[in-house]
């Protein structure tokens, strides 16, 4: 893969800032301080992030803001980073999605607020770096770093079942991930000794090496994504932890998985995913229908997105593994608009939770009458959750849909119920909420904190929605390139078979 | 010059001896305690590039010993530190346990020098010899006379395994009619193939799978770990075990390298049994020394997974990995000792809400724990992933998917023990107090479980320049 060198070491920076801003956390007296330090260095972030975009060339399919010195010498690991178009939506969310977090947690967080906030800081540096990584210890140790923090935002500030979620959470997620490592040896062994991952893409290994390789991929991303049957963790971990960890999970964090299989599985094992990716395609399915029908009976509203979760990282994974343009593009603008609508969902729940305690839809009746601000977010973050056109996920939903009709017609007949559904758990949720019994009037509005937190969300609803290419111009050379190689391989391999 | 280290710890025996003829002086004997070691330490560095063997090349000089001397006297040292307050030893023996520490580190440093059988086995009986007494040296709090069972065990069982590695050097005699080593190697090189070869030197390994707790010599480890007071379980479970690898190289290397499928089988198998025992009866500890002590069984096998490449990279990381190992065992001692009030055990519900009563100790345990769990960027994950690279890449795919499935088995209890001091309520538990000796070392020790896990480079280079020292 070639590489575009880039002076600013923008990368480095980016991930380090967090970090750097986490240690002298330590020393930032007051926790009204420590607050507003933490909203500095997301938004210094998410500024220098925009120098980023600013520069980044769409017209090549070559890794940008390269990065490439030694590490570890005896094994060969270096600190390698770069990024595509494939990844670069996915650093922008991370860093606009931080500092919401950060204004979000301001009030809901009240003890313990400057662990909170370095644990915050040393995520958003991990979740960085993954999309970043181009060495594969790297990805790896910022893969599991992230495990801490994440553990400690459900198990210390999280509600009354956090030491089940959060244990449940770090096993699953852990037990998923040592069998990556051992594929990760196998691949630098069968690589002369190199752990650097473009070196190991489009190599001509094995169908049976392949698919031991995918396999262990599979089900670190599975995982992580995470896909029917791995998703069980997800509800328990959503519903138990605050405001900002599930926002992080469900912005940033599921994205890892998915963004595991367009940048490992399909390049690394090209054979295996053709071979195998058929199952995935009706596990993703299965994901979509599942997580759709578990949304209509919840309760908890917290629940219910996290089961709308299971449902639309069900779609993204059948975009992917369509194997075609729109479908992967879509995948990835997909991506993007889950961690805008859902987080944007996540932080209004956490908003209501602050005033009222309760997540169940039941003790949120009639809300239209007494609180108009947060009707009118909800309303629309929750058309955009449903895919209703003008907004970003319609976008995402029917580009997908459109590859899955490509690909295998049934698949997409399947995948299309998965969106009836999200329609009718989204507006059951908004009928009772909006409308239905006489309505509370003890609840405050939001505050204008509130209303600037998740206002960028809002406009990135609509601008992805009404000005797709705006985001979307900066993946196609890199999806084109990521699939003409796919594709080359499949007819070389099925010309080396007659 | 070269023995001056080991006559200025000698030296420092004989003070503390003269000492323990006083009364209550604990607090003494502490402070020289200390001194002895960080001087040892400075002796050592200081002559770190010197070589030479004396007393008839029975004792060997050379960047291993040295360095091995160093990591023991500053083991010695951070023990000393972090049960300074020495609480369930009894106040009017507290000097002779110091004097005994101490001799027990004078065996260990005697022993990464022996260059000679005879040498070898009587530094190492030094070291146990030491180590028998301080087992039982605990207050008797509880009635049950723990500490007699453990002391007694540990005795049996030391002087069983004792017994197979004086067998095993006989074979050793009888087939080379030398003990010194290197003489020996050369012979056993040339003798390679020989079914004795092979009994001698398993027969001898068995000393130090004892001391290293490996399956299945491993019986002693709960009930000791369990029986001792808190500052002996931390000793037990550290720095004998760094020179335990360390010499355990020079006795691996009397198989030749060529023809030792046989050593290798065995070390995979001791390994998956280990690690699998260990892992799976941590699992339902309540007590955290114990608990401990399955799970240094377990790290036990990861070393042999290390050693079985038979290489010096092998050896070098296997070397790696138990100095991890030290300071990952020492951070998590740090906080045992700390909560444990009056020097009783603590179980997993003392630790309950730790973070609340003492915040830097949460701290301490998680980097600790997590560490020894194998989660980056600590120590722990640099020394498991190095010695998995190495092993699969001797072919051992096997048991390197064994390997990775009992880290996932182990995160459980390392877990369990931070969520109960992450996530739960102290109840009305007191808060611990943080001196600042435990303050600085508790720094020092995070700071090098993230360095060396960081940068992993350094400490191997080292551990292998020792290997080359004594190849």
């Amino acid at each position: 893969m070639e590489f575009i060198e880039y002076s600013g070491h923008l990368l480095s920076w980016l991930i380090f800032i967090p970090l750097i801003g986490a240690g002298i956390m330590f020393i930032v007296p007051g926790e009204e301080n420590q607050r507003r330090w933490a909203l500095v260095v997301t938004m210094a972030n998410a500024l220098l992030s925009l120098k980023l975009w600013a520069d980044f060339d769409s017209g090549t399919a070559a890794l940008q803001f390269y990065e490439r010195t030694s590490w570890v010498k005896s094994l060969n690991i270096e600190y390698a980073l770069g990024i595509d178009g494939i990844s670069l939506l996915l650093v922008m969310l991370t860093t606009f999605i931080m500092p919401l977090c950060v204004l979000g947690s301001w009030t809901y967080i009240s003890k313990r607020v400057k662990e909170f906030m370095i644990c915050l800081l040393i995520m958003e540096c991990a979740m960085i770096g993954v999309f970043c990584a181009l060495d594969f210890v790297l990805f790896y140790v910022l893969w599991e770093m992230m495990l801490m923090p994440m553990y400690l935002l459900i198990g210390i500030w999280g509600g009354p079942r956090k030491k089940y979620a959060s244990i449940k959470f770090f096993l699953y997620t852990l037990a998923g991930s040592v069998m990556l490592l051992v594929a990760i040896i196998a691949l630098y062994l069968q690589n002369g000794h190199s752990f650097y991952i473009p070196d190991m893409m489009n190599q001509d290994y094995s169908l049976a090496f392949q698919i031991w390789v995918f396999l262990a991929f599979f089900l670190a991303f599975a995982i992580k994504v995470p896909m029917f049957p791995f998703h069980t963790w997800l509800p328990a971990a959503h519903v138990e932890a605050p405001g900002a960890g599930s926002v992080l999970l469900a912005s940033v964090l599921l994205k890892m998985g998915t963004y595991g299989f367009l940048r490992f599985c399909i390049p690394i094992t090209p054979l295996a995913t053709s071979y195998l990716g058929t199952y995935v395609l009706w596990l993703a399915v299965a994901g979509i229908l599942y997580g759709g029908f578990t949304a209509l009976a919840q309760s908890d509203m917290k629940k219910l997105i996290a089961y709308s979760s299971v449902g639309h990282m069900g779609f993204v994974v059948l975009g992917i593994f369509c194997f075609n343009t729109s479908g992967v593009e879509g995948a990835i603008i997909q991506m993007v608009n889950h961690g805008v609508t859902t987080g944007a969902l996540f932080l209004m729940i956490g908003m209501i939770y602050e005033r009222t305690h309760s997540r169940e839809i039941d003790d949120h009746q009639g809300l239209a009458y007494s609180v108009p601000i947060f009707v009118t977010f909800l309303t629309i973050f929750s058309l955009s959750s449903l895919g209703f056109p003008a907004t970003n996920s319609f976008i995402g939903e029917f580009l997908i849909l459109v590859g899955a009709f490509e690909f295998n017609k049934i698949v997409a007949g399947v995948a299309i119920i998965g969106a009836v559904l999200a329609a009718a758990y989204m507006l059951r949720l908004l009928q009772y909420v909006l409308f239905k019994g006489e309505g509370r009037n003890d609840i405050a509005d939001l505050n204008f904190r509130e209303t600037v937190t998740l206002l960028p969300l809002l406009i990135f609803v609509f601008w992805i929605g009404l000005s797709p290419e705006t985001f979307m111009h900066v993946m196609h050379v890199s999806v084109q390139n990521l699939l003409d190689q796919y594709h080359n391989v499949q007819t070389v391999a099925s010309l080396a078979l007659h | 010059m070269l023995f001056l280290p080991e006559l200025f710890l000698l030296g420092g025996s004989l003070a503390l001896f003269f000492i323990t003829l006083g009364n209550e002086r604990g607090t003494l004997a502490k402070n020289v305690t200390i001194a002895i070691g960080l001087g040892v330490a400075v002796l050592c560095y200081a002559s770190i590039d010197k070589q030479g063997t004396m007393f008839f090349a029975a004792y060997k000089i050379d960047y291993f010993s040295q360095f091995f001397k160093i990591i023991i006297s500053l083991g010695l040292v951070a023990v000393v530190i972090l049960t300074s307050d020495m609480k369930g030893i009894n106040s009017k023996v507290r000097p002779e346990y110091y004097l005994f520490m101490t001799l027990s580190c004078l065996g260990l440093v005697f022993l990464v020098s022996a260059n000679e059988l005879i040498t070898l086995f009587i530094a190492l009986e030094l070291s146990s010899y030491a180590l028998y007494l301080l087992v039982p040296m605990r207050d008797d709090t509880t009635g049950e006379r723990m500490q007699m069972e453990a002391g007694i065990k540990y005795v049996m069982f030391g002087v069983l395994s004792t017994g197979c590695m004086l067998f095993g050097m006989s074979y050793v005699y009888g087939l080379t009619g030398t003990t010194n080593l290197p003489e020996v190697i050369t012979t056993y090189h040339a003798l390679s193939g020989n079914p004795i070869v092979y009994l001698s030197v398993l027969l001898i390994l068995v000393g130090f799978f004892y001391k290293l707790a490996i399956f299945p010599f491993h019986f002693w480890v709960p009930d000791v770990y369990e029986g001792a007071a808190n500052p002996t379980t931390a000793f037990i479970a550290t720095v004998p075990k760094v020179a335990a690898v360390a010499v355990m190289v020079k006795i691996v290397l009397l198989a030749s390298p060529q023809g030792a499928d046989w050593l290798v089988l065995m070390f995979t198998t001791a390994a998956i049994a280990s690690m699998f025992y260990g892992n799976l009866s941590a699992l339902v500890q309540t007590d955290i020394k114990r608990m401990l002590g399955f799970s240094g069984i377990a790290h036990a096998g990861f070393i042999l997974v290390g050693m079985l490449t038979l290489d010096e990279l092998g050896f070098a990381r296997a070397m790696y990995y138990i100095i991890g190992y030290l300071l990952m065992n020492l951070a998590c001692f740090l906080v045992i000792c700390a909560v444990s009030q009056k020097g009783e055990n603590v179980s997993r519900d003392d630790l309950k809400g730790l973070y609340k009563r003492a915040p830097f100790l949460a701290l301490v345990l998680l980097v600790g724990m997590f560490a020894m769990a194998g989660i980056p960027p600590f120590v722990g994950f640099a020394g498991k992933f190095m010695l998995l690279v190495g092993a699969l890449n001797a072919g051992h795919l096997v048991l390197v998917i064994l390997a990775a499935l009992n880290t996932a088995i182990a995160i459980y209890y390392y877990l369990s023990v931070v969520r109960v001091a992450f996530t739960s309520d102290p109840g009305d538990r007191p808060d611990v107090e943080v001196t600042g000796s435990m303050l600085s070392l508790g720094v020092v020790l995070m700071v090098l479980i993230v360095y060396m896990g960081v940068a992993p480079d350094t400490m191997v280079s080292i551990a292998q320049k020792a290997v080359q020292a004594i190849m």
